[in-house]
């Protein structure tokens, strides 16, 4: 509790004690009313001020107002009634006060309580970088001071202050703050590390390439402090609500106050004044609209706070709400659904070449591969690297001579002494050799030994492990149509296609074509539906931000994609867009789930209320109680089932 | 021109009423206020001098919320 909260929650105590003590002191009349009227202004004394001001600065109709007419209104009703000769009832408006003050007191606590939990989740703020000063100690600095080019100690245990390159040491990161990941990535010298996440194991020392206000962390938590600022339909819809709910019940007050009164009085009948005066006044109490304005914001705020647990990074309020309605995805491929490195598929020799390896002590495969890593040492063609990659051990390349490369055909090198060729069908053409059709998807080297079709090595783009997961999830999560957008051929686009169970697949396309392509479906779909594009934030910008919902696959690096994007999946896993639209969905469910009971709470209270059925202490509940129930449902929306 | 300023405020209501506020100033473009983060973006009109656009949008909300806060710095 902060001080303010602590001086409340005095005031709560002294004024219930009050209470109860005044409950058996024998004294009548006014000085009854005298003696209950210091507990009242001990809790209320804020909220009449607040009131009065309000008043005066022609703001009324917000619940201090409601509060103060309604409490002030109780205790000059039992000023009323002793002066008729009754006994006056002055406890109870006392009560209210004192319950209303409970409630904002526990409202206040669970928000900020809340706020800090979700602060917590996004807590790598970095408070100092490490520099190291002329006699090589340490100095603790503002990140914000240093500059571009400074060298930054990051000890074990510290978070990477600014994104750099490590000039010296390795250890274990731990970026789960950024990415939800969990497995700590080794780094070594030479890396790139971004800022955010934890050194767990050596010492590291890292040459900075951006200011702290353009690093990573800087990014990401300006995103997340923004977020509520782009309010939901349902919290813009509130808003408009309470502004014309609260001068309507007002208005609704005093008529109950005054009609049926004055056409007893007109009928002859006895008017009752002070019996409908006291049902305006609980009218008044119930109808406070706290529970509503406060859970809904609370709500969405939390259903951010749990997303961005998860390395899932929502930019607004009203991108969660539109998440739950998504019925149409739209996929780029490479980085997107496949992970966009080359790697090998598949390797497969000859049955001559595995005759002429044999005893050799080398399986056929990796035979195979060892020949194509050797004869391709040289180059640095991505091809080449996975080949390198693949193969895996180390190349002496003295062994590797007369190395010519052959442009479109592929490359011939004496490898320990035997001739290997390795390029594409064109090269074995020309060595005229009989080789194997390839019918599989992607890059083929074909390989001949000594003059002998020795087989060929299959290099692909590698599907995702978790993208055919994540397609079902969406299926699951009802999302009628997904769809995959890429510049790449035909036959991949299908083979990847088939391979995740897509339903439509767009393939050869330019960049512009996607944008065409996206409007298309934009069109297709239905008013209430929503369409999301998933892409990893190369080149496809434009698409990014044509979409309904614009989501960037992997904040790591690419920060055209965090700007264009409203949603961004921190690791690459696009299993990740089925949690968020579950977050969404439950996050919806607990709004509606608020406004539907709120509203229809408050209209059975304030309907007994008119009929006189129900009391201030029910009128109590409907306010304080209806509002601590709501914040309680609220704050589910942080907790997430990974 | 945007800026974003931290704030204190003590209900969910009463942030409204500041947005509210601050939008209505003059100089201000469009204004938001978060009650969860406790922060205040301001989007400034064109040519408007921030300090005094500010001191104004801090009397406007005070008008509406006594309590409130808004740090400028």
């Amino acid at each position: 509790m902060t001080k303010k909260q602590k001086k409340v929650f005095i005031r709560i105590i002294i004024a219930a004690v009050l209470i109860v003590v005044l409950h058996f002191v024998p004294v009548q009349g006014y000085l009854r009313f005298l003696l209950y009227l210091i507990p009242y202004m001990i809790i209320g004394y804020d909220i009449l001020r607040k009131a009065a001001l309000g008043i005066a600065h022609g703001e009324v109709f917000d619940e201090n107002f409601l509060m103060a007419i309604a409490t002030v209104g109780a205790m000059l009703l039992g000023v009323y009634n002793e002066a008729h000769g009754q006994e006056g009832e002055f406890a109870e408006g006392v009560a209210v006060m004192l319950f209303y003050q409970i409630g904002e007191l526990f409202q206040a606590v669970a928000v900020g309580k809340s706020r800090r939990n979700i602060s917590a989740l996004m807590d790598i703020r970095p408070d100092y970088a490490n520099v190291e000063n002329e006699d090589g100690e340490l100095e603790q600095v503002d990140p914000d001071e240093v500059e571009i080019g400074t060298v930054i100690v990051v000890q074990p245990g510290e978070k990477i202050p600014i994104d750099g390159v490590i000039v010296s040491g390795n250890s274990t990161l731990n970026t789960a703050a950024l990415t939800g990941e969990s497995v700590p990535r080794e780094v070594r010298e030479g890396q790139e590390v971004i800022s955010g996440c934890v050194n767990l194991t050596g010492l590291l020392r890292v040459e900075t390439t951006k200011e702290f206000g353009e690093s990573t962390v800087s990014k990401i938590l300006d995103l997340v402090e923004n977020s509520s600022m782009k309010k939901s339909k349902s919290e813009n819809f509130i808003t408009k609500f309470a502004r014309y709910y609260t001068p309507a019940v007002c208005y609704g007050a005093l008529a109950l106050a005054i009609v049926p009164s004055s056409i007893n009085m007109v009928m002859g009948n006895p008017a009752n004044w002070s019996t409908w005066v006291i049902r305006a006044l609980t009218f008044l109490v119930i109808s406070c609209p706290c529970a509503l304005v406060i859970s809904i914001p609370l709500s969405f705020f939390g259903g951010i706070g749990g997303a961005s647990s998860c390395g899932i990074l929502v930019k607004g309020s009203n991108y969660l709400e539109a998440l739950a309605q998504t019925k149409y995805v739209v996929f780029d491929k490479t980085g997107t659904l496949t992970k966009g490195v080359f790697e090998v598929t598949k390797i497969c020799p000859s049955t001559e070449f595995q005759n002429m390896i044999c005893g050799k002590g080398y399986s056929p495969d990796q035979a195979l591969l060892r020949y194509a890593a050797y004869a391709e040492s040289y180059s640095n063609h991505p091809i080449s690297k996975s080949l390198k990659e693949a193969y895996g051990g180390e190349i002496q390349k003295t062994s590797v001579t007369d190395v010519e490369e052959i442009g479109g055909h592929g490359v011939t090198a004496l490898v320990e002494g035997e001739r290997v060729a390795a390029g594409n069908a064109k090269l074995m053409k020309k060595l005229g050799l009989t080789y194997e059709e390839n019918t599989g998807v992607g890059t083929v080297v074909y390989l001949a030994v000594d003059g002998i079709y020795a087989g060929y090595i299959l290099i692909s783009d590698v599907v995702k492990p978790e993208a055919k997961e994540a397609i079902a999830a969406l299926k699951k999560a009802g999302v009628r149509k997904t769809v995959m957008l890429t510049g790449d051929s035909k036959a991949v686009a299908e083979y990847v296609s088939d391979e995740l169970g897509l339903d439509e697949v767009k393939s050869e396309l330019l960049p512009a074509d996607k944008v065409n392509a996206v409007e298309q479906l934009l069109e297709e779909k239905g008013a209430r539906e929503n369409l999301a594009f998933v892409g990893d934030g190369v080149n496809d910008a434009p698409v990014l931000s044509r979409a309904d919902i614009g989501v960037a696959m992997g904040a790591l690096g690419s920060d055209a994609a965090i700007e264009a994007a409203d949603i961004v999946l921190m690791d690459d896993n696009p299993r990740k867009l089925a949690l968020a639209m579950q977050i969404s969905r439950k996050c919806l469910r607990i709004v509606y789930e608020n406004i539907v009971f709120a509203l229809a709470v408050k209209a059975v209270c304030l309907l007994l209320g008119a009929l006189g059925i129900a009391g201030m202490w029910l009128a109590i509940f409907a306010d304080v109680g209806v509002m601590v129930l709501a914040v309680l449902n609220a704050i589910r929306c942080l907790k997430v089932k990974a | 021109m945007k800026k974003t300023y931290k704030i204190e405020v003590d209900c969910a209501n009463c942030a409204l009423k500041m947005e509210d506020a601050a939008k209505k100033t003059e100089g201000v473009q469009d204004a938001a206020v978060s009650f969860m983060t406790q922060k205040m973006k301001v989007e400034f009109a064109e040519g408007a001098d921030i300090s005094t656009v500010m001191q104004a949008v801090l009397k406007a909300c005070k008008k509406v919320e006594s309590d409130c806060e808004i740090f400028l710095d």
